[in-house]
């Protein structure tokens, strides 16, 4: 699944982030690479965006960019 | 080393995450010296200050905080650029300082392995220790920094630790060739950028592995707690409203004070010239034109500096990201920018300092389409129209017994304007500013106690860039329209002809034999050029007197009052809530002896002020900010044909419906 459906809470592992756009290069600049864990804290008001928690940090995203990054529980 | 090189100063670049305590390490290392520009050709912020290492004087600049240098934005590109020495006149940096978070350290140390690939030695200031040890982790700096083969040095600001110690490593790398550790494979260099970017993350893992040990206990970060509220799904945006209205009332009634202490000052001071200096020419050039000008500037500071504080208080303390998280589904609605709202919010205040708040978006298409509307957000300088046009035609009034049909019509503007400006983000966005829309992505920063002298700071900071910038372009433009009101001298009339209505008898005046004001300005060049658009704004229900005020309000909404006042003859002094230039306009006539006002005529004069600009502080801004006059023109060009349009509607539609 992709870190969009990923429950709120759940820790999980990155497998692989889709694309090559500059949004694709951005979030693995950030840290969000395979191998990386993650977890969803929780969404925005109006259900976007969502909170992620990574390497130590926490990072606001669009679902749609979440939609890029492929994660197994 | 010889001694013109001891000599040289030395260029020292300081780079790092946002939020990352670099700005803080900054103020401290070069005091209130700091210099702040933009790069040539570009609306990035150039930040540089003295700071002294080990006695060698040397130039440290502050790039813009980034997550990368891989230039795929225009800060980046402009910090890669400094640091390999390819801008014009900033010299190749001689050594780097990498401020590095304590707390987030894995993705701060992704920009330092980037930073070893540029050559020049770097020294880590370690910063938010204190922070990091209170959740019960700790750090082995030394071994961190025989991993990364690089000195690293944990700084605290407020105790002042390792701030020397800092500037003496500085000094012992200078001219020393940094040795880099040892990240990539050959297999990664040739996979490409991706492949680069999981060896420094692979090779970060390592190091972190090796000299960082984490607490096992799961730890309930005070953030999080604070945010279960503050971003509560419904709580959140109550709160958020309740801050904006708190941030808007504060700004309102705090600055209204030294506003009006400031504009009373002016006025004393251009007294004291009058009374001090002879009649004449100069007189009143200096007291008319250089301090009313000087005044108009001026009297924008304390807006200016409240509203900085606010934004640097809500940025520093994190507040400001959780904002943006929790509004922008509804501004991506409209093609803007969750980071929108505090500048289009402010700019109910006043735009000035709306628009200089359109730094914190990094998307150069969405912060100049949140410039271009800014201004629709009725601004405080329009409330003396607003008024003056209500307390006139619409006083008393009542709908439904007791709404009262001015507040409705206030409501009203303000209503228009922010429907139109949604209206023009929208079609800007899909047009002029096309461009794929940008990432949200944002980090969500602990929240951290705002550093009080940063904020100061940067509060006057931002206020002496206005004087600077904008106050010349404004100073400028009140002398020219301060001549055009002023010339040509209308003759002192011997025998004064009578006019019908209320218009008092003109008579010279006696003390200084000059032509009354009235008379004066309607033979003045502004009197000529308000009869020559009467043409132009009659369909909007405007006359040539009106077309006078319209002219001198281009310079500032408020201006509108005044030169009303002094068009028909009931004295400079008079504010929007004066009795006698209430009846005056009431009472005012054409040639042809009709009415000059109806309540139709207020209502389009109305509508004209919510959709013009008129505003030269806010051109003078919205040039800077965009480092161009072609942005600054299409807003007068395209807000004014709204305006007329708006106004047009307004009095024609009225007419036909027959509420002339």
């Amino acid at each position: 699944m992709t870190l969009r459906d990923l429950p709120v809470g759940q820790d999980a592992r990155v497998t692989s982030v889709n694309g090559n756009s500059v949004i694709t290069r951005r979030l693995m600049e950030m840290g969000l690479i395979p191998g990386v864990a993650v977890q969803v804290i929780k969404a925005a008001p109006f259900g976007d965006p969502i909170e992620v928690r990574l390497r130590g940090y926490s990072l606001a995203m669009r679902k749609n960019e979440a939609d890029a990054i492929e994660v197994v529980v | 080393m010889n001694d013109s090189g001891k000599n040289k100063p030395i260029t020292i670049a300081l780079a790092g995450n946002p939020n990352a305590g670099k700005t803080t390490l900054f103020n401290a290392l070069t005091g209130l010296k700091q210099k702040v520009a933009n790069y040539p050709g570009v609306t990035v912020e150039r930040k540089e200050g003295p700071w002294a290492v080990n006695g060698r004087a040397a130039n440290l600049i502050d790039l813009p905080g980034l997550y990368s240098l891989d230039a795929t934005s225009l800060d980046e590109h402009i910090a890669s650029g400094v640091i390999r020495g390819d801008l014009a006149d900033v010299p190749k940096p001689d050594a780097i300082v990498a401020v590095v978070d304590a707390t987030n350290l894995e993705r701060n140390l992704y920009l330092v392995m980037q930073m070893f690939e540029f050559g020049i030695p770097v020294v880590i200031a370690l910063t938010m220790i204190d922070v990091f040890e209170k959740q019960k982790h700790q750090i082995d700096i030394e071994m961190l920094g025989v991993m990364l083969k690089t000195p690293v040095i944990a700084v605290n600001v407020k105790s002042g630790r390792g701030l020397e110690e800092l500037a003496s490593k500085v000094h012992e790398v200078l001219n020393t060739t940094p040795s880099i550790p040892h990240i990539f494979a050959e297999a990664d260099e040739e996979s490409g950028h991706n492949g680069k970017i999981f060896a420094r993350y692979n090779f970060i893992s390592k190091v972190v592995q090796e000299s960082v040990w984490h607490s096992d206990q799961k730890q309930h970060r005070l953030s999080d707690k604070i945010d279960k509220i503050l971003t509560h799904r419904f709580f959140g945006l109550i709160i958020l409203v309740a801050v904006l209205l708190l941030v808007f009332q504060t700004i309102f009634s705090w600055a209204s004070l030294p506003m009006d202490l400031l504009e009373q000052s002016f006025g004393a001071a251009a007294d004291f010239v009058r009374a001090q200096m002879p009649p004449g020419i100069l007189t009143d050039l200096v007291a008319d034109g250089i301090i009313a000008g000087v005044g108009g500037v001026v009297v924008f500071l304390p807006q200016i500096l409240l509203l900085f504080l606010f934004i640097s208080l809500l940025e520093d303390s994190g507040y400001m990201a959780r904002a943006a998280f929790l509004l922008d589904k509804l501004m991506s609605r409209v093609g803007l920018h969750g980071k929108a709202f505090l500048p289009l919010f402010s700019s109910f205040a006043c735009a000035i300092p709306g628009i200089m708040a359109t730094r914190t978006i990094e998307s150069r298409r969405d912060r100049f389409a949140t410039i271009m509307i800014a201004p629709f957000m009725s601004c405080s300088a329009r409330l003396p129209v607003y008024t003056l046009m209500i307390a006139t035609f619409f006083a008393g009034q009542t709908v439904l017994g007791y709404i009262s049909v001015g507040a409705l019509l206030m409501l009203a503007m303000y209503t228009l304007g922010i429907v139109v400006a949604v209206a023009a983000a929208f079609v800007l966005k899909r047009t002029v500013l096309k461009a794929a829309p940008p990432p949200f992505l944002m980090e969500l920063p602990p929240y951290r106690l705002p550093n009080l002298r940063t904020v100061v700071q940067n509060m006057l900071t931002r206020a002496w860039l206005f004087l600077k910038r904008a106050g010349t372009v404004i100073l400028a433009i009140s002398i020219i329209l301060w001549a055009l009101m002023y010339f040509p001298r209308a003759q002192v009339p011997d025998s004064v002809p009578h006019e019908t209505g209320v218009e008092r008898v003109e008579t010279a005046n006696s003390e200084t034999d000059a032509p009354p004001e009235g008379a004066q300005l309607r033979n003045s060049f502004a009197g000529k050029l308000g009869h020559a658009i009467e043409p132009v704004i009659e369909p909007l229900g405007f006359d040539w007197k009106i077309g006078v005020a319209l002219i001198a309000s281009f310079a500032a909404r408020e201006v509108l009052v005044s030169t009303l006042s002094i068009i028909y003859n009931v004295g400079k002094d008079q504010n929007e809530e004066s009795e006698s230039l209430i009846s005056a306009v009431r009472n005012a006539k054409k040639e042809d002896g009709q009415p000059a006002w109806t309540p139709l005529t207020a209502l389009s004069l109305m509508v004209f002020f919510v959709l013009a600009m008129q505003c030269m502080s806010t051109l003078a801004v919205v040039r800077r900010e965009t480092n161009s006059w072609s942005w600054p023109l299409f807003m007068l060009g395209y807000m004014t044909v709204l305006a007329y349009v708006g106004a047009l509607i307004t009095y024609q539609g009225g007419k036909i419906l027959g509420l002339a």
